[in-house]
C-alpha cells in the first residue's frame, strides 16, 4: 500500500512510537527535578505550601509517567521485532547500555515511584524527600544509558567487526561510556527536558494567575521553575555547541547538511544564517552569511557536500574490497592473504553494504552503482538546515523568556502582568517542538546509516511482510491516539481542578 | 577474564533468574489484575484489590523489561530470532503492556461506573494476556520455532505464522503459566486483604494450585511421549565464537528427558513444583499466607527451571532448519561483553533487591477499605 515496504513502515512505526513516547519522557524528567527541589525546600523551611506543590505536580507527573512507561516498552521490543538484523549485528555492543538502563535506572524509578505516592504517611520528611530524589535520579540514569546507546549509533567507538560471528563486538566498555558523542548529547537532552518541565510549570501556574486562583502556589512554582529553566538553557546551549564539534569530527555529511555547505570551506568557515538549499544543483540559491563565525565555533576546515560524496565514493570502493576478501576468506579459511586484505579495509565494510539497496550481488557493482550509492550518503539538506536553525532560535527564545520571568518574579511584577502570563501560557508547546527538531537533526541527519559508517538502516530490518507491519502500525496508531487524547483530557481536568481540591 | 564456557553457563543461569524473578514478582500483580473483575464484588473491594498491587507492579514489571534487555545484551541472536519470529504474538503482549500502566493511572480519575468498568477490564486484559501468552511462547520454544539462519551473514528468516503458535502443547503450557500466576495472585490477595476477599482468594488459590499440578503433569506426559526434543550430535566446543552454523542437530521423541537421565539432580526442578504446591495447600489450611506465598514462589521456580533444564544446552531450537538452533554455546555475546555485564549485575542486582525489600517493608500490612480514602 502506498508503495511502502517493510523498511519504510518499520521506520515510520519506530518514529511514530518514539515520537509519542517522547511527549511524556522529557515532561516527567523535568517535573521530577522540580518536584525534588520543591520537596527539598519543604524539608528545609517546613512550609506546607511546598508539600502541596509537590503533591499537585506529582498528579500530573503520575499520568505522564504511566504514559511514558506504556509507550516505552514497545521501544525496547522493536529492536528485536522490526530490526532483528540490527539486534544480531550490534546487540553485543548496543544491548549492554539497554540492559544496564533496566538494572540501574528502571528498577530505581519504578520501585520508588510507588513509595513516593504511598509513603507520605509512612516515611519521615527527609526519607520521603530522599525517595523523590531517587525517582529523579532513576529517570536521569535512564536518559544517560539510552543516550550512551544512541551516542554509539552516532559515533561507534570501542567496537570491532568479528568475522567469525559476523557482527560488531565490544572491545572497550570505557570507550563506550566515555564516548564524547554520548556525554554531550546526554547533557543536552537532559537539560532540554528540564527546560520543557520548567516552561510547563510556568505555563500552568500562569493560568492560575490569569484566573486569580492559587496565586501563592503559582508564584512559588514559577520562582523555582524560572531558576531551573534559566540555568538549564545555558547548559543546553553549551552542550549543544560541544556536540557540534563532535559532529564536525565524526559525521561530516550531517555537518555539511546542517550548515548547507556544498563546497569545502577552509578555516575559518562562515556561518549561513538563512539560505535556500538546492539539493539537485548542489548549491544555495540564496544565502545570508557571517564570514568566519562557524570556524570559530568548531575549528578546522569544514567539508562540503561535494567533497563528502567524493570521499564516500572512495570508501565504498574500499568497502567492496573488504566485502570480497571476506567472502574469499569464508570460502577458504586458510587464505591468509584474503584475511589480511580484509583487515586493511574492514573500516569501510559498512560502505559496501550501502550497495545492497539496489543490488542483489554487490561484488558485481559498476562505477555507476557506486556513484549512486555515494550520492545516497548525504541526507536531504533543506530539512536539516531549517530544523537546526529553528531549534537554535527556540533555544534563544527560551533564554529570553526565562530571564524575563526570573527578573519579573524577583521584582514581584510577573503576578501583575497579564501579558507575560498569556505569553507563558502560549509558549507551552514550543519546548516540545524544539526537542523534536533536535531529535530530527540527530537521527535524520545520520541517514542512510542506523550505525554511522557501520550499518545502513535498510539492512537492519527484519524479514517481515509489509502487511504484517501495516497491521502493527495501525494497532499502535489507534491505541496511542486514544490514550493521548484521554491523557490530555485528564490533564486539562486536573489542571482546572487545581492544587486545592486535587 | 573468566572462561567463556563458564560465562555462558552463568548467563544462562542469570537469564533463568530474571525469568523466575519476573514470574514470581510480576506474577502476583498480573494474577491480581486477572482476578479483579471476578473476585471483587463491590467498588470498594476493587479499589482494595488494586491498592494491594499499585505501589509494586511497576517495579515488578521491570523484571520483564530487564529480561528483554539482558537477552539483547547477552543473547543477541535469541533476541533477534524470537522477537522478529513471534512478531504478532509480541504485539499482542505489547497491547497488554501498554494498557497496564494507564489502567492504574486513569481508573480513578472519573467517578463514573462505566469508566471504571472499562478500566477494570483493561486491568484484566493487561494481566491475563501476559500470563497466558508467556506460557504459550515458552511452549513453542520447547517444540522449536520455524526459523532459518543464513550461513553467510547470519540474517534470519521466519517460516511460520501466528496461528501455528496456537498448537495444543503451547496452549497447554499457556494454561500452566496462567494457573501458576493465578495461584500466586490469589495467595498474595489473601495475604493483603481481610474478610470476604481474603476467604474468596483462599478458595481460588487452592484450586489454582491443584490445577497447576494437574496441567504440569499432563505437560510432562506430552513432553515424554509426543514432543520431539533436540540434541547436538556434533562435537560441542563450548568456548567457540558464537556462530550456530557449524554444528549438527538431531530430533527425537523423548529426547528432552535425557538431561534428567544424565544428570538426575535436575529432577529437583519437578520435585520443587510438587513440594511447592503441596505446601501451598497446607499453608492455606493453616491460614499462613506469607508462607503460602513462599511455597507458591518455590513452585514457580520449579516450573520455569523445568523448561530450562529439559532444553539445556538449547535455548531456542529451530524446527525448520535444525542447524540454525540456538544454544548456550553458540548464541551468546562475546566473552568481554558477558564478563562486563556480569560485573555490572553483581554490583547492581543486590542493590535492587535490597531497596525493593525495604520498600515492601515500609508498605507492609493489610490493605483496609478505610485506607482507600488516603489515596492521592
Amino acid at each position: 500500500m502506498f508503495g511502502l515496504d517493510n523498511v519504510d513502515l518499520s521506520r515510520i512505526q519506530f518514529a511514530y512510537t518514539v515520537g509519542i513516547h517522547f511527549i511524556f519522557v522529557p515532561l516527567t524528567i523535568g517535573l521530577a527535578l522540580l518536584m525534588a527541589i520543591m520537596e527539598t525546600i519543604y524539608v528545609k523551611t517546613g512550609k506546607e505550601i511546598y508539600k502541596q506543590m509537590v503533591q499537585f505536580w506529582a498528579i500530573l507527573f503520575a499520568m505522564n509517567f504511566a504514559m511514558g512507561v506504556a509507550t516505552g516498552v514497545p521501544m525496547e521490543f522493536q529492536f528485536g521485532t522490526n530490526w532483528s538484523y540490527y539486534a544480531h549485528y550490534v546487540g553485543d555492543v548496543f544491548g549492554s547500555p539497554l540492559a544496564i538502563e533496566g538494572l540501574m535506572a528502571f528498577f530505581l524509578e519504578a520501585t520508588f515511584i510507588g513509595l513516593f505516592f504511598f509513603g507520605w504517611n509512612k516515611l519521615t520528611k527527609i526519607q520521603h524527600a530522599t525517595v523523590t530524589w531517587l525517582v529523579f535520579l532513576g529517570s536521569n540514569f535512564s536518559a544517560l544509558w539510552i543516550l550512551v546507546a544512541n551516542g554509539w549509533m552516532q559515533n561507534p567507538v570501542g567496537s570491532y567487526f568479528n568475522l567469525d560471528t559476523m557482527r560488531m563486538e565490544m572491545d572497550s566498555f570505557s570507550a563506550l561510556i566515555l564516548n564524547p558523542a554520548a556525554q554531550w548529547r546526554f547533557l543536552h537532552t537532559l537539560t532540554a527536558s528540564y527546560i520543557l518541565g520548567s516552561v510547563f510549570v510556568i505555563g500552568v501556574s500562569s493560568l492560575y494567575l490569569l484566573r486569580k486562583k492559587n496565586v501563592e502556589f503559582a508564584k512559588r512554582s514559577i520562582m523555582v521553575a524560572s531558576v531551573v529553566g534559566l540555568i538549564s538553557t545555558l547548559i543546553t546551549a553549551y552542550a549543544g555547541d560541544r556536540q557540534g564539534i563532535i559532529i564536525h569530527q565524526t559525521q561530516p555529511a550531517k555537518m555539511a547538511a546542517i550548515e548547507a555547505i556544498w563546497d569545502t570551506e577552509s578555516y575559518p568557515a562562515g556561518v549561513t544564517l538563512m539560505a535556500l538549499p538546492d539539493q539537485e544543483g548542489q548549491k544555495n540559491l540564496y544565502a545570508v552569511r557571517i564570514p568566519g563565525a562557524l570556524g570559530m565555533l568548531v575549528g578546522g576546515s569544514i567539508s562540503g557536500v561535494k567533497d563528502v560524496i567524493i570521499e564516500n565514493e572512495a570508501r565504498i570502493r574500499s568497502g567492496l574490497i573488504a566485502y570480497n576478501s571476506l567472502n574469499e576468506y569464508k570460502a577458504d579459511r586458510t587464505n591468509t592473504q584474503a584475511r589480511a586484505t580484509f583487515e586493511q579495509h574492514v573500516g569501510d565494510l559498512g560502505y559496501a553494504l550501502l550497495l545492497f539497496r539496489n543490488l542483489q550481488d554487490i561484488s558485481k557493482a559498476t562505477d555507476k552503482d557506486i556513484q549512486i550509492a555515494a550520492q545516497g550518503t548525504i541526507p536531504k539538506v533543506a530539512p536539516l538546515f531549517y530544523s537546526f536553525r529553528f531549534m537554535v532560535g527556540l533555544g534563544i527564545l527560551f533564554f529570553v523568556f526565562f530571564t524575563t520571568v526570573y527578573v519579573m518574579t524577583i521584582k514581584n511584577t510577573f503576578a501583575k502582568s497579564r501579558c507575560m502570563q498569556y505569553i507563558a501560557l502560549w509558549i507551552m508547546p514550543l519546548p516540545w517542538i524544539a526537542i523534536y527538531l533536535g531529535w530530527f537533526v540527530a537521527e535524520y541527519g545520520r541517514q542512510p546509516w542506523v550505525i554511522q559508517d557501520i550499518l545502513p538502516t535498510f539492512r537492519s530490518a527484519s524479514h517481515l511482510s509489509a502487511a504484517t507491519v501495516w497491521s502493527s502500525l495501525a494497532g499502535f496508531f489507534i491505541i496511542y491516539t486514544c490514550l493521548v487524547i484521554v491523557d490530555a483530557i485528564l490533564m486539562v481536568r486536573q489542571v482546572k481542578k487545581g492544587p486545592n481540591n486535587g | 577474564m573468566l572462561d567463556y564456557e563458564i560465562l555462558r553457563v552463568i548467563w544462562w543461569l542469570l537469564l533463568g533468574t530474571l525469568l523466575i524473578g519476573y514470574a514470581i514478582m510480576d506474577g502476583f500483580d498480573l494474577g491480581v489484575s486477572t482476578l479483579l473483575p471476578f473476585i471483587a464484588k463491590t467498588e470498594t473491594e476493587k479499589r482494595v484489590l488494586i491498592n494491594t498491587i499499585e505501589p509494586y507492579w511497576e517495579g515488578n514489571q521491570i523484571w520483564l523489561v530487564l529480561g528483554g534487555g539482558a537477552i539483547f545484551a547477552a543473547w543477541p541472536a535469541i533476541y533477534a530470532v524470537s522477537f522478529s519470529g513471534l512478531y504478532l504474538a509480541l504485539c499482542l503482549v505489547l497491547v497488554a503492556l501498554i494498557l497496564r500502566p494507564v489502567s492504574f493511572a486513569f481508573r480513578n480519575k472519573y467517578e463514573d461506573t462505566k469508566w471504571k468498568g472499562f478500566w477494570t477490564w483493561t486491568h484484566f486484559v493487561s494481566g491475563f494476556l501476559p500470563a497466558l501468552l508467556t506460557g504459550v511462547a515458552v511452549g513453542n520454544v520447547i517444540i522449536g520455532l520455524p526459523f532459518k539462519i543464513d550461513p553467510f551473514d547470519l540474517s534470519i528468516t521466519y517460516h511460520g505464522n501466528f496461528f501455528q503458535l496456537l498448537n495444543p502443547f503451547a496452549l497447554l503450557c499457556g494454561l500452566v503459566s496462567l494457573s501458576m500466576i493465578i495461584m500466586q495472585g490469589s495467595i498474595y490477595t489473601a495475604m493483603k486483604t481481610e474478610d470476604a476477599l481474603h476467604e474468596r482468594s483462599k478458595v481460588i488459590a487452592k484450586y489454582a494450585g491443584l490445577l497447576l499440578l494437574a496441567l504440569y503433569a499432563v505437560g510432562a506426559l506430552f513432553t515424554a511421549f509426543l514432543v520431539k526434543g533436540y540434541i547436538i550430535t556434533s562435537e560441542v566446543i563450548a568456548n567457540a565464537p558464537s556462530n550456530p552454523m557449524y554444528k549438527t542437530v538431531e530430533q527425537g521423541v523423548g529426547v528432552w528427558f535425557h538431561n534428567f537421565v544424565d544428570m538426575p539432580w535436575t529432577l529437583l526442578a519437578p520435585a520443587l513444583v510438587i513440594l511447592g504446591v503441596v505446601l501451598v495447600l497446607r499453608f492455606i489450611k493453616l491460614d499462613k499466607m506469607f508462607c503460602a506465598l513462599i511455597a507458591s514462589s518455590t513452585a514457580i521456580f520449579g516450573v520455569v527451571a523445568t523448561a530450562g533444564v529439559i532444553m539445556f544446552p538449547f535455548i531456542l531450537p529451530s524446527s525448520y532448519d535444525l542447524t540454525s538452533s540456538l544454544t548456550v554455546w553458540d548464541a551468546s555475546s562475546s566473552q568481554l561483553t558477558l564478563q562486563i555485564m556480569l560485573i555490572v549485575t553483581i554490583i547492581f542486582l543486590p542493590i535492587v533487591l535490597l531497596y525493593t525489600a525495604w520498600v515492601f517493608r515500609v508498605l507492609r500490612g493489610k490493605v483496609k477499605p478505610s485506607s482507600i480514602e488516603e489515596e492521592y
